[in-house]
């Protein structure tokens, strides 16, 4: 073990932590979109609660970050990769509270039954929760050109916000008795919205990470 | 982020040092982890060189020094009466800011403690000398030449041939004088990894005017100021968030 070797040795765990961290993030995102789709409030309580170990992850892990940078002196790739994994826990995070919001509404629905099966919602689910996983695949890679094309998909996933949002409106207009269950919809379709545009964030710190360059890839049109 | 179980090694109560009527050191208390780097940094003439010094009772060479209070390594005080300082010595090896190899061969060298120990086998000594070498990270470099003279190291080398000659007499502690303060950045490098491997066998004791170095290779690091040991804490937390403003002033570079 050398002196810089340690450095690298906490750099990887910080990768592998960082792995772990959006792990727990895609697991909360499913979660409470099941918990949406199957009416279950105490499992949308538990999602609540262990938001707390999704934070709690994220300051250990700025911790970290912060006495490398102290003691370790990093410079260039070795400074931007810690910089990088500042920002992308931050997304994550940010991420993890999206869920917690999702079951937050399943709770504030409480007995009150779905106004329509849910088709696109899980679609957007399956599709941000795959681009954060590629996302922190690239980022181990350090793959700059997968990062970029996984931007683009931001595009799929606002085109579905689109059409939820458009016929949640329908639905409002053609039955002002379903105004409070679409808007909870769409407060939902907007979080899983939200987490595509964090996973473009993170993509965009790929790119810094890897060129020494930052770029404003896509900026989402909500 | 560092390990922080670790038992006691050296423990200094309530030490103060004086040169004639000069009190350099003031009332320094410090707990010394086993097998663990500890840094002590702070200003020049802040007490850093001589705080090292007291540990293996080379102060007492100066006879203006006067020594109060304790040092125990291992629970037991070097300053006890009837303590062999020439027997403390042989437990804590030091290494100085320049490195001074014997003007003799690179074996002679190693061996030279050796003998004076008494210990006069050669088979013995030559494997002691592989072993110190290796541990020094010098062996590859040096192992087809052991005749040459240490003198026609590099510095660097011969910094590690310093550490190898401390090395060979079993030390518990090593004391580490700015170590690298006479050497490139490469070997300077060089010294840090060293010092990362040696602590699984050793406790270190390191004094440095390079904070950076503290900071990088140390588990531990104790701030020095005007002869009081101002903090000491896991070295994380002394360069993320000191206690002590003075520390906090120290290492920003607003004074020192």
């Amino acid at each position: 073990m050398t002196t810089r070797g340690s450095f690298q040795k906490h750099k990887r765990e910080l990768e592998q932590e960082l792995v772990g961290m959006g792990e727990m993030v895609i697991h909360a995102v499913t979660r409470s979109v099941d918990a949406l789709k199957n009416h279950t409030i105490e499992e949308a309580k538990k999602i609540v609660a262990d938001d707390l170990l999704i934070n709690k992850k994220r300051w250990d892990m700025e911790e970290k970050c912060i006495c490398l940078i102290a003691t370790q002196q990093p410079v260039a790739t070795d400074l931007r990769h810690l910089i990088a994994v500042l920002n992308i826990i931050t997304e994550l995070e940010r991420m993890g509270d999206y869920a917690a919001g999702t079951a937050n509404i399943v709770i504030m629905m409480g007995d009150q039954p779905l106004i329509k099966p849910l088709i696109d919602i899980p679609r957007m689910t399956v599709k941000s929760t795959d681009m954060i996983k590629r996302s922190l695949e690239a980022f181990m890679k350090q793959d700059a050109v997968s990062a970029r094309s996984i931007c683009d998909e931001d595009d799929e996933v606002d085109m579905l916000y689109d059409q939820i949002y458009h016929e949640l409106l329908t639905f409002m207009i053609e039955d002002p008795g379903t105004i409070t269950g679409a808007t909870y919809l769409m407060w939902v379709a907007h979080n899983l919205e939200r987490i595509a545009d964090r996973v473009t964030n993170i993509c965009e710190r790929i790119i810094y990470l890897v060129t020494g360059e930052m770029e404003e890839i896509n900026v989402s049109k909500y | 982020m560092k390990d922080v179980a670790s038992k006691d090694k050296v423990i200094t109560k309530e030490l103060n040092l004086f040169y004639g009527v000069k009190q350099i050191l003031k009332n320094v208390n410090i707990t010394i982890p086993e097998k663990k780097v500890t840094a002590i940094i702070g200003p020049s003439g802040c007490g850093k060189s001589t705080f090292l010094r007291c540990i293996n009772r080379m102060n007492e060479l100066n006879p203006a020094s006067r020594v109060e209070g304790e040092i125990l390594i291992d629970g037991k005080n070097i300053y006890a009466d009837g303590v062999d300082p020439v027997e403390v010595r042989q437990k804590i090896g030091m290494v100085f800011q320049k490195p001074n190899p014997f003007p003799k061969s690179i074996y002679e060298n190693i061996v030279f403690g050796l003998k004076i120990k008494g210990l006069r086998d050669k088979k013995n000594n030559s494997a002691i000398l592989e072993r110190s070498l290796k541990d020094s990270g010098l062996w590859d470099e040096v192992k087809d030449r052991l005749n040459d003279s240490a003198l026609s190291l590099s510095g660097g080398q011969q910094q590690r041939l310093c550490i190898a000659r401390a090395l060979a007499i079993e030390p518990e502690v090593i004391l580490m004088d700015e170590p690298s303060s006479a050497l490139d950045p490469a070997s300077t490098l060089k010294i840090e990894e060293l010092m990362d491997e040696l602590k699984k066998q050793y406790t270190i004791i390191l004094v440095t005017h390079n904070m950076q170095q503290a900071a990088r290779a140390s588990d531990y690091t104790g701030f020095l100021y005007l002869g009081e040991l101002i903090e000491f804490d896991v070295t994380d937390r002394i360069f993320t968030k000191p206690r002590e403003q003075l520390t906090e002033n120290y290492i920003t570079g607003r004074f020192g």
